[in-house]
């Protein structure tokens, strides 16, 4: 690690007012942070520890959830509100990482884990945009099995790791966040970026801002929701494929719908294209399979991760029956 | 402030780069708790913090600044081990050691989660008890790994002891 500086804030005001020095990084649960800093891919000259911060959940006043960014991740899956009104973020999150790192992540350090492309973490043997911008891309051309199909730039196949944000895109979460001498809100499908020329920058927050909360809006689609990850070994892995979804029949018809795919893409990837081709339809296998279609029709596929949008649409199609059987878990 | 080591009143250290298990084991030689990958990926290096298992390689010890940290060193009562440290000798739950004080202190933080009712990945009800079956032992252990393959004897003891 190189050196640094270390604060621990007292308060948001005190956090953003250190953070907003240069070379400053905020530290939550350090599960990704601290690696990084280890592995020198973070060189932050100080760090100002908000750990300890907005570590309440509070409901709010239209019926949705206030979730203070310094909640750990294991609080946030065993609350009673999330695991009955919520589920799908509940069992997103218990699918990720192990009981020790959910015990230590935080909400706001989930949203701002970085990819986990090897070639990002291989500072001594591969070239990386994301990494030293402008270098260029190992991974393309290299393996590629957990690289992404959609979305992706000539500069970078990375994907976003994370199992909760990809409930969190489907939930319609808003992220709040400050800075000094303001505050402003972000909805959850416009936080996380697409590489494009710019595959260093992995969210819309500007130097020194710090995410305080997220809020679920009330989603009555969510109560019938759930999540599926599929990876190389059945605990303690990265998604290949992963699928929240939330499900409203009315007879045999779709009345609501919300689907997100993880693994596929730099951020949590929002199936509007199936979300709009289900709506109203019957819920056949065909007709799941054929929106899938639509949803991956672009998809960039590399040498490894050429199975992503099947896996992805058998996966879905799995999913969204559950949902409509009530077999959830 | 100082950070609490099985009781014990200890010194943060003065390079905030140190992490928890550096911390633990060069400084204050107690060398119990294991560096494995020292990447977050195998478990060893499991701790209790106010009784919450967690990973001290990626826990900087300046974090922990005022918490209070269980290792190994801290679970016997003087020359009578822990009932899950009997249990590991008893069920054969490791053949070089080398995961077992992570695997003790992960299933101790494990067995309280599950009085508390978190769920876990495979829990059909989330809502519900939890009753620790032999298919949850796993799962809510998967974070903790042992090479020589000693799994079936180191679910064994925890069944045995604290589901």
């Amino acid at each position: 690690m190189t050196p640094f500086r270390y604060d621990r804030a007292g308060d948001v005001a005190e956090a953003v007012r250190m953070g907003n020095a240069p070379g400053a990084a905020y530290l939550g649960g350090g599960t990704n942070l601290v690696d990084l800093l280890r592995e020198t891919v973070a060189r932050p000259e100080r760090l100002v520890d908000v750990s300890a911060l907005s570590g309440a959940i509070s409901e709010t006043d239209d019926g949705g959830l206030l979730i203070g960014a310094g909640v750990r991740n294991t609080a946030l899956a065993a609350h009673p509100v999330v695991r009955e009104r919520y589920p799908v973020l509940a069992r997103a999150i218990l699918a990720g990482a192990s009981a020790q790192i959910r015990n230590m992540a935080t909400v706001g350090g989930n949203l701002m884990q970085r990819t986990r492309c090897t070639y990002f973490y291989d500072t001594d043997g591969s070239r990386c945009n994301k990494r030293e911008p402008g270098s260029g891309c190992d991974a393309r051309g290299g393996f590629t099995r957990i690289h992404a199909v959609l979305g992706a730039s000539e500069a970078c196949v990375a994907t976003h790791p994370s199992d909760m944000c990809v409930a969190l895109a489907a939930l319609d979460a808003v992220v709040h966040v400050e800075r000094q001498g303001a505050t402003r809100t972000v909805a959850f499908g416009d936080f996380h970026r697409l590489p494009g020329e710019r595959p260093d920058l992995d969210t819309v927050l500007e130097p020194g801002e710090l995410i305080t909360a997220v809020e679920l809006p009330a989603l009555s689609v969510a109560a019938r929701s759930t999540y599926r990850k599929v990876r190389d070994r059945a605990s303690y892995a990265f998604a290949l494929i992963s699928v929240a979804a939330a499900l409203e029949m009315e007879g045999e018809q779709v009345a609501d719908i919300r689907v997100a795919f993880g693994g596929v893409a730099h951020k949590p990837w929002r199936a509007t294209q199936v979300e709009g081709a289900l709506r109203g339809a019957a819920l056949t296998d065909e007709a799941i399979g054929a929106a899938a279609a639509l949803e991956f029709a672009d998809a960039q596929l590399l040498r490894d991760n050429a199975f992503k949008p099947a896996l992805a649409t058998r996966t879905l199609i799995a999913v969204l029956n559950a949902l409509k059987t009530g077999e959830t878990a | 402030m100082s950070i609490v080591v099985n009781g014990l009143a200890v010194d943060p250290p003065g390079d905030p780069r140190v992490s928890l298990l550096d911390h633990l084991r060069e400084t204050l030689h107690l060398t119990g708790t294991k560096k494995g990958c020292n990447q977050g990926a195998c478990g060893a290096c499991t701790v209790l913090v106010d009784g919450e298992r967690i990973l001290s390689c990626l826990a900087l010890a300046v974090q922990y600044d005022g918490r209070d940290i269980t290792t190994i060193e801290g679970l016997a009562e003087g020359d009578a081990l822990h009932p899950l440290q009997a249990a590991f000798i008893e069920h054969d739950g490791f053949q070089c050691g080398y995961c077992t004080p992570g695997q003790i202190c992960s299933a101790i933080g494990m067995a309280a989660e599950a009085k508390r009712g978190v769920p876990s990945h495979v829990s059909a009800d989330l809502g519900g008890a939890v009753t620790l079956t032999r298919a949850e032992v796993q799962e809510r252990m998967s974070g903790n790994l042992c090479r020589c393959g000693a799994h079936n004897g180191i679910i064994d003891a925890i069944l045995e002891t604290v589901a």
